[in-house]
């Protein structure tokens, strides 16, 4: 079964595009990157999913499930971490925890003691005094505690330091081991390199790219860095230029002869090719229509 | 009932303040009236010829020189214009306040339907009026109680009732509006109420625009008709109770289908 389908998606605020035409398929238990820019519908996507707003035409389902007919019994199965997470102000952790229980109609207390003792949240403290990172420790906890099939993460580590960053996807892969279908949204695209299969790229409410990371990344670029006297004025392909003072590092999808005759033209004394990562790959390469420029 | 609770905690504060002042003006009043006893006979004549302010206050019809009197009006005052305050003020935030404080994103993305988020956030708001009600009514028993005079049982629960009811009418078209807003409910909650007490003013000074009293709520909650007839006026309050029903279907009907920012 898919976890979640996507058929001509659209949603429109006013005249204003959030997402148009919008095709998805995430398989249930994989680990699916959702990227794009800020503005580009990712949030919109997700939003629409869980049913904050109403789609303006198309079709969608969650795990088997129409997200605006059976919307609760999704929601019952769904955990999801906001970008920006924000409790009642005046709450403790442990309250807000625990009401999140609730409106689960689940006791999940001891799943909760584990996970605050992963992320070393502390429960006693009024959610008013939290760091922006240890407010999204409490969302995680809110989102993971009951066990859900289907985890959706909108920008996950947004305030989460490095240590912290690395014990929250532990847990995820761990979760995704167990069979939850994780659906990470995040324009950090390490993030999705290094933990997910799959992954849509979607720009100005489209999805532009959708495929294994893999083949995402595999681009006829490369990322050279050179050392040395040299001239590359009129050479075509090159992208990301950064030059010092006799170096130089740019990405080159052109005609590899024609840079290596021009490199001979001059006094190299280092050369180094390297592929480029998805990031670097996502912000210099993808058009609008899906096509690697 | 999770999120009954979840409103009663978050409303714990303002029902406290409100039902605190609005129950110690009153038991000022009542103990006041004992002190003045003695000089109601001056009071009330002086009250009684005022003119338009006379009849503004319904104290044309009342001797203001009785505890009944003297109660009705004050009554009026204080629990009517205080109550109303509440239950608009507390209806019109409690719907839009999951926006304003951004909050709703949590709420809405648990399984709970936005019909079940109503309903026990409606059943939150009427709790807090019953409780705010029932705690004043208390007070100005004990109020009048310890002051020794008797209790005018009937015309007392009849003008509770009646202020009762201009609270509900108000938290049901005040809900409604809250379903409509995102941000902003204490100016719409506090100016309806305002808006409301003053046309049953003006109605009560000038006799060609009676009709206002069908449109607000203080038109059922006037003391002096109220003490006068023993009996409250049904129709007046059916019409009331319409305008909250209307409320009602409206917060549900709009909220069900909002998109939440």
């Amino acid at each position: 079964m898919q976890a979640i389908v996507t058929r001509d998606l659209t949603k429109f605020y006013g005249k204003a595009r959030g997402i148009t035409n919008l095709n998805l398929s995430v398989e249930e238990g994989e680990c699916f990157g959702f990227i794009g820019p800020n503005g580009a519908g990712k949030s919109t996507t997700i939003r629409t999913l869980l049913g904050l707003i109403k789609k303006t035409s198309g079709e969608a389902k969650v795990l088997g499930r129409d997200i605006e007919k059976e919307k609760t019994a999704i929601l019952q199965e769904v955990g999801y971490l906001p970008a920006e997470a924000v409790f009642y102000s005046g709450m403790k952790v442990r309250d807000i925890i625990k009401l999140s229980a609730d409106l689960r109609k689940k006791d999940c207390s001891a799943e909760a003691r584990v996970l605050c003792d992963r992320l070393q949240l502390d429960v006693t403290r009024k959610v008013e005094e939290l760091s922006f990172g240890n407010r999204k420790k409490v969302a995680i906890v809110c989102a993971l505690q009951s066990n859900p099939s289907l985890l959706i993460l909108d920008e996950p580590t947004g305030g989460l330091d490095p240590l912290m960053q690395k014990e929250f996807f532990d847990i995820v892969r761990e979760r995704n081991e167990k069979g939850t279908t994780v659906f990470l949204s995040s324009h950090i695209l390490s993030e999705v390199q290094q933990n997910c299969g799959r992954a849509a790229i979607i720009r100005e409410g489209e999805v532009i790219a959708c495929d294994s990371v893999e083949a995402l990344a595999k681009t006829n670029a490369k990322r050279i860095s050179v050392s040395g006297s040299f001239d590359l004025t009129g050479l075509t392909g090159i992208k990301d230029l950064k030059t010092g003072e006799q170096t130089a590092s740019f990405l080159y999808n052109g005609d590899m002869s024609a840079l290596l005759k021009r490199l001979a033209e001059g006094n190299v004394q280092d050369l180094g090719v390297s592929e480029p990562n998805l990031e670097e790959i996502f912000l210099h390469f993808y058009e609008k229509g899906g096509k690697q420029a | 009932m999770t999120i009954v609770k979840q409103e009663l905690k978050r409303g714990r504060l303002a029902f406290l303040i409100w039902t605190g002042a609005i129950g110690f003006m009153l038991a000022v009043c009542v103990f006041l009236y004992l002190e003045m006893k003695g000089e109601m006979e001056e009071i009330s004549d002086t009250f009684s010829s005022m003119g338009s302010f006379t009849a503004a206050f319904g104290m044309d019809k009342l001797n203001f020189g009785t505890l009944l009197g003297y109660y009705a009006i004050e009554c009026g005052n204080v629990l009517g214009l205080g109550g109303a305050m509440f239950a608009a003020l507390t209806a019109a935030g409690m719907l839009c306040k999951e926006e304003k404080e951004k909050t709703a994103e949590f709420l809405l993305t648990h399984p709970v339907s936005r019909r079940r988020i109503i309903t026990e956030k409606l059943c939150g708001l009427l709790f807090q009026v019953v409780a705010l009600n029932l705690v004043i009514y208390l007070l100005v028993i004990g109020s009048m109680t310890a002051i020794g005079e008797d209790i005018p049982w009937k015309e007392l629960n009849l003008l509770h009732l009646a202020y009762f009811l201009l609270q509900v009418e108000l938290s049901g078209i005040c809900f409604g509006i809250s379903a409509f807003l995102r941000k902003g409910s204490i100016g719409i909650g506090l100016g309806i109420a305002g808006i409301m007490y003053l046309l049953n003013i003006i109605a009560n000074i000038a006799e060609s625009v009676d009709f206002l009293k069908n449109i607000t709520p203080f038109g059922y909650c006037d003391g002096a008709a109220i003490v006068t007839d023993g009996t409250l006026d049904g129709g007046k309050i059916a019409v009331g109770m319409v305008f909250c029903i209307i409320g009602i279907a409206a917060a549900y009907g709009n909220y069900e289908k909002k998109d939440i920012q």
